[in-house]
């Protein structure tokens, strides 16, 4: 579908919008698809491992310029997480939808 | 120790140890994440790798060998990114009520990854192929290698920053939030997979439900908007 359509987008992502449509269309959510989501969710970290391997495996690539690149993507990701969430919050703050705030179950690291 | 031998010999012709070795590098990584109450710097995506990479080096293994049993944990990569649509829905109502925000954070953070990235790229003297490769670094893997095509840059060296990105982002999230003093878990969450893709999504989902949802939407929609930005952030700062 997406290739027929000439989307930017990989396959799954896509397919997360198709069952979100489908899902909002067709409320409620049938339990052993909520299950099945909620497990793999659970783990997604598993999920990244043969990846996160294989870039052990090409870290030459990075070259010479190694040390470099971790700063710059280290410094870049600092900077991306910042002012993401800041404009979230400051935008929710000022328009007073920041109530759910407290809606987080407190679970891991506060 | 020769049926160990051979056990080894028949085990390392079949693509499943590999997967159980993923499996159980993951589950130790796990265990040691919960015994820590999930502090940020134990990161179990890290942690997993560094064990599994340590095996496949104690043996000699190669990658194809290792990804011929890893294979089966990668492609499940696509139904749990399908699998994001649950907590939307879900958590329907809050993502309604915060959706200006959001959509302005998106725009604005989305912009800040790739410009810092490049201007940072400069600053440090790195060479015009290795910024190309840093620009799409947010999003994840599969857009940031469509886009590497896209610039002419190295797809491999792409995703090899995308990945580092992606540790980076799950670490840095929690203490830089509480830094920054942010308690609100849809914006933590929304920077988590803005800045770093799955990753920073996999951290957000073990801190709350709430903040993986966000990081789930930051995902998806700064993957699209990434592919967008790059290539137009590209021609104005490199020319």
């Amino acid at each position: 579908m997406v290739r027929a359509a000439g989307l930017p987008v990989p396959g799954p992502v896509a397919g997360m919008a198709l069952l979100f449509l489908l899902m909002v269309a067709r409320a409620p959510l049938p339990k052993a698809l909520g299950d099945t989501a909620d497990g793999m969710l659970k783990h997604l970290s598993l999920l990244f491992v043969p990846a996160g391997v294989g870039v052990v495996q090409n870290l030459n690539t990075l070259g010479d310029e190694g040390l470099r690149l971790v700063l710059v993507v280290v410094l870049a990701t600092v900077i991306a997480l910042a002012a993401t969430a800041l404009t979230f919050e400051y935008l929710a703050r000022f328009m007073h939808v920041d109530e759910n705030a407290a809606d987080h179950d407190g679970r891991g690291t506060p | 120790m020769s049926n160990f031998v051979q056990l080894w010999v028949y085990l390392s012709g079949q693509p499943l140890l590999w997967l159980t070795a993923t499996l159980v590098a993951y589950v130790a990584a796990d265990a040691i994440a919960g015994a820590s109450k999930r502090h940020p710097l134990v990161n179990p995506v890290l942690i997993a790798v560094i064990l599994v990479s340590s095996v496949l080096l104690l043996t000699g293994t190669e990658y194809p060998t290792y990804f011929a049993g890893a294979q089966f944990v990668h492609f499940l990569l696509g139904p749990a990114t399908v699998a994001l649509a649950v907590p939307l829905v879900r958590h329907l109502p809050q993502v309604r009520r915060t959706l200006v925000p959001m959509l302005v954070a998106l725009v604005v953070g989305s912009l800040a990854a790739i410009v810092s990235a490049v201007l940072l790229a400069q600053a440090f003297g790195l060479d015009r192929a290795s910024t190309l490769a840093l620009a799409p670094k947010s999003s994840t893997a599969a857009i940031a290698m469509g886009i590497a095509e896209q610039t002419g840059a190295d797809p491999a060296l792409t995703a090899v920053l995308v990945i580092l990105t992606g540790i980076s982002g799950a670490i840095i999230v929690t203490p830089l939030m509480n830094a920054l003093r942010l308690k609100n878990y849809a914006a933590r969450g929304f920077a988590a997979g803005l800045a770093s893709h799955g990753i920073g999504t996999a951290r957000a989902f073990q801190v709350s439900p709430l903040a993986g949802t966000f990081a789930g939407i930051a995902l998806g929609l700064n993957g699209l908007l990434t592919a967008l930005l790059v290539p137009l952030v590209i021609k104005w700062l490199l020319g």
